[in-house]
């Protein structure tokens, strides 16, 4: 937070914060439902995450665009408007151009309308900067989200079909002339498919989500340990045992006490 | 500052550790695998060894994965692994059962806190992990070139052929641990004479069951029809093994026996209604989801507080 005033947001690095830092699925958690609902193969995830991108983009450069001739009070309705309005177009072409990845998508395009990732930048970053920095946001939030997509629906499509990118493992093995055994035995295999259903999805994200935390606390523990300072960093994913935070070591759930409050509260006393 | 997880007096200490009342329950089902084993063969042993082996290391693996004390000596994940075993067909292959101890350990109870943190019973969600994904090999009965069909897929094709004396004894299709009846109400005498469970859900459960049976069925009160719906499938082994598991039922009395009667009008609504022939399970797994709602509106009152309605009249 503290590094975003300083620093004057460059077209790369908002680019770089949307696809990593800020990963709207994996980090920023929005844009669930299209999340859990399209991902059942690698190319469904990735032709949601690509409309998405195309809609934000669009979206967020006419929003930076009318910033200021937009009222306050009515900003909501002015931007759904605006994103409505794409959704349309980008669905229009979908279902000209490629009509099987809109059926599979069905009704999740023109629920683009109300994903929280757009509406979110819109109201986030496209109102309170310029077209350009708003584009490259919308650019790294899209990617981000098609990454984190295509990512999901790769994994529950390797386990529950057997396929990569639509591909079956015995196509693949027959391209690569694998011996008839491995053929045989391939085609034996059964694929456990209820990760290719409902529930599929929430075993995948939740696990990708736990990777990705244990990688984000390991990283705050090596950044943080030298010195912290109070409100230094973010005090709620350090795991170090600092002067500022009180461990229970009895507590079985590890429960922490904040201690920033009273100290500076102590401080003020002073 | 020490804190310590404890709530204020009165403790009561029970003579019972959660080991003992595992080996309790792991004996009670001795009967089950026995019959399971003499009835299917061998392969019935090794499918129950390969379920409870891998259960073990599972959990064993967790721990050692997140530095913590190895919790494998108060036998519950034998319970879970042998519970697993007994509801899988024989003929699964060697892969199914390790497959479903992983989900039953790792997934369902482990990630989430361990024994008692589990919101649904671990054995039975990995029953329907493996009903659902390998639905073909979940649903293959067929032994000593036996026809397939289990007698309630039978009952549910309107052929009345099943012999009830055949399936209370257990010399049927089915799952392992299911066929027999009388192998799971010895084992469940075993429990209640000791102390480990009592009636308030497994009573209510097959009462209930047997009563929308007898209401909704579309048969009368057809004595045979009911019979076979007592003994087949696996509402035996649920009712008295899985719907009494401590971790998952409701805590008061009442709860208990409301969340009975639901698991009894469950399992014969999907039993009746649905097209699969089965429901114990889903109807268990329905219930432990619904346990905490039934908690919050059966929360008992201590001996002497006066009750609301009351005080409000005072005023």
């Amino acid at each position: 937070m503290g590094k975003s005033s300083k620093n004057k947001p460059t077209c790369s690095s908002v680019f770089l914060n949307g696809l990593i830092k800020e990963n709207p699925t994996f980090v920023l958690m929005l844009g669930m439902c299209p999340t859990l609902a399209v991902t059942s193969s690698a190319i469904n995830g990735m032709g949601m995450g690509l409309t998405t991108t195309v809609v934000l983009t669009m979206s967020n450069i006419i929003i930076s665009l009318l910033r200021k001739v937009i009222p306050d009070k009515v900003r909501i309705p002015a931007f759904i408007v605006i994103i409505a309005s794409f959704v349309t177009i980008v669905g229009q072409f979908l279902e000209a151009f490629v009509p099987s990845l809109n059926a599979s998508l069905g009704i999740f395009i023109p629920l683009i309308v109300v994903n929280c990732i757009i509406l979110g930048r819109a109201e986030a970053f496209a109102s309170k900067n310029g077209p350009l920095l708003s584009a490259f946001d919308g650019i790294g939030m899209g990617l981000g989200f098609t990454v984190a997509l295509t990512c999901i629906g790769l994994v529950r499509e390797i386990i529950g079909a057997h396929k990569v990118f639509g591909i079956s493992f015995y196509h693949l093995a027959e391209l690569i002339h694998a011996p008839e055994g491995v053929l045989n035995w391939i085609d034996r295999q059964y694929p456990i498919a209820i990760f290719v259903m409902a529930p599929g999805a929430f075993f995948v994200l939740a696990f990708m989500v736990a990777f990705i935390n244990s990688i984000k606390l390991k990283e705050n523990k090596k950044n943080v340990a030298a010195d912290c300072k109070v409100g230094d960093h973010d005090c709620a994913n350090c795991k170090e045992k600092c002067e500022h935070r009180f461990y229970d070591e009895n507590g079985k759930d590890g429960s922490v006490y904040d201690k920033h409050m009273s100290k500076e509260s102590e401080e003020e006393g002073e | 500052m020490e804190y310590k997880n404890v709530s204020s007096n009165p403790h009561i200490r029970d003579h019972m550790s959660t080991g003992k009342i595992m080996l309790v329950v792991i004996l009670a089902l001795l009967p089950t695998t026995a019959y399971g084993v003499f009835h299917f063969g061998i392969k019935a042993l090794l499918i129950v060894l390969l379920s409870v082996l891998s259960s073990i290391l599972f959990e064993w693996l967790f721990c050692k994965l997140i530095k913590k004390e190895s919790t494998i000596r108060d036998n519950s994940c034998v319970v879970t692994g042998l519970l697993l075993a007994l509801n899988l067909p024989v003929s699964v292959p060697w892969w199914i059962p390790i497959i479903g101890s992983f989900f039953a350990i790792v997934i369902v109870k482990m990630i989430f806190g361990g024994l008692g943190k589990n919101f649904m019973n671990p054995a039975l969600g990995a029953r329907c992990f493996l009903v659902i994904s390998f639905p073909k090999l979940m649903t293959d009965f067929a032994y000593d070139a036996f026809s397939g069909a289990t007698p309630l897929a039978q009952l549910k094709s309107g052929s009345m052929s099943v012999k009830i004396t055949d399936m209370i004894i257990g010399n049927t299709a089915g799952t392992i641990g299911e066929t027999s009846m009388l192998a799971i109400v010895v084992g469940a005498c075993i429990m209640i004479m000791l102390g480990v469970i009592d009636l308030y859900v497994s009573g209510t459960y097959i009462l209930s069951f047997a009563v929308f049976i007898l209401a909704f069925a579309g048969r009368g009160f057809d004595m045979p029809y009911l019979c076979a719906h007592l003994a087949g499938g696996g509402l035996m082994l649920g009712a008295f093994f899985m719907a009494t598991d401590y971790v998952t039922r409701p805590v008061s009395k009442k709860g208990q026996i409301i969340y009975g009667i639901f698991l009894g009008f469950m399992t014969a609504i999907f039993r009746i209604f649905s097209p699969s022939a089965e429901g114990v399970s889903f109807a268990i797994i329905i219930g432990n989801l619904l346990v905490p709602v039934i908690e919050r509106f059966t929360v008992p009152t201590p001996f002497g507080v006066v009750k609301n309605s009351n005080r409000k009249g005072g005023k």
